[in-house]
């Protein structure tokens, strides 16, 4: 008698991986070879990279499907295209454009139209597509879970494997399912709800998963929104965060350059249509959140997850039981200069950061304007404006948002990370405070002793304006036209 | 690129119990403009090793006596969070130390570890309390990879790491020949893959 076999219904996390298995390396095919579809590169993560190949004598398995893209190190100043000499005197911008051409990848450089932060140009060019298994040498690379593709952050020897294989040693993770329904409030943003989800399950809250978003707030949300929250997804640990595509993703693919068109688009649509998680899948955790319970929030401590409503006050480390967390709360707040009791919204900043791959998209700059124009920076703040890409920077030009920003007090730069993790010379000094759009607020992380609270690229503008951070709510829009 | 094996070591141990070292800690910024592995010894916990002239901080655990030979440390869970770079654990070895024991990794920070033969276990809390006693005490213990055993005077624990992981370890196996053995595999699957999803392959 023939027996029919079901197979038993599966996340489209495990239909990503089981998609792009060469072959298991265990016998229950929990780590297993994974084909990756294709990588973006930047200046610092791949040298070592490049140089175990040439030492090994081994090629680049596909050129064609890496992008190579300046984006760490490079100057942000408006003026840095006149100084054609700056990439060959800097070493890794240097031996990226000797790397390249050598093993025959496309390169952004400094100089070309399209530079820019990795994981915003890849989806801008149409190169990140639903079904896909993306692995590159930055964390942030989880961002592309907002087309429905895997992406996930490798380290140098990763790279290096990849490049010369196509494929992984990948371990098998667990499956989270984050759901959030309803309508977010107004001045309650896509950055306001990772930050949410951060700050509920921890820092480590998703060490060995991979995370699906799901739930009515997520389907409404565009793909920048969208992008930011799978962006730091990897602040609570998990190495993948995916979103079923759906017309969203198809409408904001429609236009760009690389993505599939024409009779290659019927077939890949019908494919993409098919990526979600089966009824009856089953997650080995879920944890749901009321997006209406969701305010604008700021970190306030040296970890993504040390963060409230910009309505709480700094916690008081006594009333920590756990004596790990105590001890973690008090170095924290005197790292800040805070101290405990305090309103969020009497800390006072030096300086306004809006940029990086989580809130440097056109979306995002618009936000920021909405409560700029009519206002000005106060007369403390140092204020800093990084567009995601050069195609962002043109963008907001032609809609007149540069001038918002500028009429204000911002310094209206070219594209590049800057001051998320300032290893160019866009750096904070020790002490000073910086109200910033980034993803970490690590100790040091932009510059020995510089003090960061993370926040929405509009609430980033509301902490320039008023000189402190703000509630954004409080504030409204500026200057209606 | 082959890693260095791994199989008995005896030595000191230090801890560093915060949650949620970042790789940022690990390896400051200002180590991470080269385009080799070397020299990022000095990089290693940077802020909290020196002070501004370069000074060693008397305080940090890696300046005091005996831990500053130590060649493994235990650390509070979540370590090496953050940022992908590998400069983190480049370092680390660089300094000496040759495995970690935590409560949790982060993942990226996990891997690397494996790729470059530095021994990476998580183990329980009460493991990790028992780890911390011994090195509070200046305790030097064995690590032994063979038996996955740790020991000291006041007793012993054991831990357990993936097989093919382990054997990487004690071998100081080249990941990139290993996988390479199976080009006919790949090859065969990226062909049948290109076909069923055309719009990949290149145009």
């Amino acid at each position: 008698m023939a027996v029919c076999v079901e197979s038993a219904p599966r996340t489209l996390y495990d239909k990503l991986v089981d998609a792009h298995t060469v072959r298991s390396l265990d016998d229950e095919a929990r780590e297993v070879l994974l084909y990756v579809d294709r990588t973006v590169l930047n200046e610092y993560t791949s040298p070592q990279a490049f140089t175990g190949l040439r030492e090994a004598g081994r090629p680049v398995a596909r050129p064609e499907a890496a992008l190579a893209v300046v984006d760490h190190v490079n100057s942000t100043e408006p003026g840095r295209a006149e100084d054609r000499n700056a990439a060959s005197r800097d070493i890794q911008m240097s031996y990226f454009a000797r790397n390249c051409a050598e093993f025959g990848i496309e390169l952004f450089d400094l100089f070309h139209r399209q530079q820019g932060i990795e994981h915003v140009v890849m989806p801008e060019l149409g190169l990140v597509l639903p079904g896909m298994v993306i692995a590159a040498g930055d964390s942030h690379t989880t961002t592309y879970g907002a087309f429905g593709a895997l992406g996930f952050g490798i380290g140098t020897s990763d790279i290096e494997h990849m490049l010369a294989t196509q494929t992984l040693v990948y371990r098998r993770l667990r499956n989270m399912k984050i759901e959030v329904t309803g309508g977010l409030p107004l001045g309650v943003t896509a950055k306001d709800l990772i930050m949410a989800v951060i700050s509920k399950i921890g820092a480590s809250g998703a060490n060995g998963f991979a995370i699906e978003f799901a739930g009515s707030t997520i389907e409404a949300m565009s793909m920048e929104g969208r992008m930011t929250v799978c962006n730091m997804a990897v602040e609570c640990g998990a190495r993948g965060a995916v979103i079923a595509p759906d017309e969203t993703v198809f409408a904001y693919l429609s236009d760009k350059p690389r993505a599939p068109k024409g009779g290659g688009l019927s077939a890949a649509l019908k494919h993409w249509m098919s990526l979600k998680s089966d009824p009856g899948a089953s997650f080995d955790k879920t944890v749901q959140l009321e997006a209406r319970e969701i305010a604008p929030m700021v970190t306030w401590g040296t970890s993504p997850d040390q963060a409230g409503p910009i309505t709480d006050t700094i916690p008081d480390p006594e009333r920590e039981v756990d004596p790990v967390r105590q001890r973690d709360y008090r170095k924290a707040i005197d790292y800040m200069g805070l101290a405990p009791g305090l309103p969020l919204a009497d800390i006072r900043i030096d300086r306004a950061f809006i940029g990086s791959c989580t809130n440097a998209r056109i979306e995002d700059l618009r936000a920021a304007a909405t409560i700029l124009k009519g206002r000005t920076v106060a007369t403390h703040v140092k204020a800093l404006v990084v567009p995601g890409s050069s195609e962002v920077r043109r963008q907001a030009e032609r809609e007149g948002i540069a001038r918002i920003f500028t009429e204000a007090g911002f310094e209206w730069r070219q594209s590049g990370c800057s001051m998320c993790l300032a290893m160019n010379d866009d750096v904070a000094a020790a002490g000073e405070r910086c109200a910033s759009s980034t993803n970490r607020n690590f100790e040091g992380r932009q510059g020995a002793g510089a003090r960061t609270h993370l926040m929405s690229p509009a609430m980033v503008a509301a902490a320039a304006v008023t000189g402190h951070l703000c509630d954004v709510r409080t504030l409204g829009g500026g200057d209606a036209d | 690129m082959p890693t260095e094996p791994f199989i008995c070591r005896t030595a000191h141990i230090a801890a560093l119990p915060a949650a949620n070292i970042d790789t940022d800690v690990i390896m400051p910024k200002v180590f991470l403009k080269g385009v080799d592995r070397k020299g990022l010894e000095a990089g290693v916990f940077h802020d909290l090793r020196f002070d501004e002239q370069g000074s060693p901080l008397p305080d940090f655990v890696l300046n005091r006596t005996p831990w500053d030979k130590s060649e493994f440390l235990v650390a509070g869970p979540n370590f090496g969070c953050g940022s992908s770079r590998e400069h983190a654990v480049w370092g680390l070895l660089q300094l000496g130390i040759r495995a970690i024991f935590t409560e949790s990794f982060a993942g990226i920070f996990f891997d690397n570890c494996a790729r470059n033969g530095l021994l990476a276990v998580e183990l329980n809390a009460d493991k990790i309390a028992f780890l911390t006693s011994l090195a509070e005490a200046g305790e030097r213990v064995s690590v032994d990879l063979e038996s996955q055993n740790i020991s000291a005077p006041q007793g012993e624990i054991t831990f357990h790491i993936d097989e093919r992981r382990r054997r990487m370890l004690m071998n100081g196996l080249d990941a990139i020949g290993m996988t390479l053995e199976w080009r006919e595999d790949i090859a065969a699957f990226q062909d049948a893959y290109l076909t069923t999803y055309p719009w990949l392959a290149p145009q």
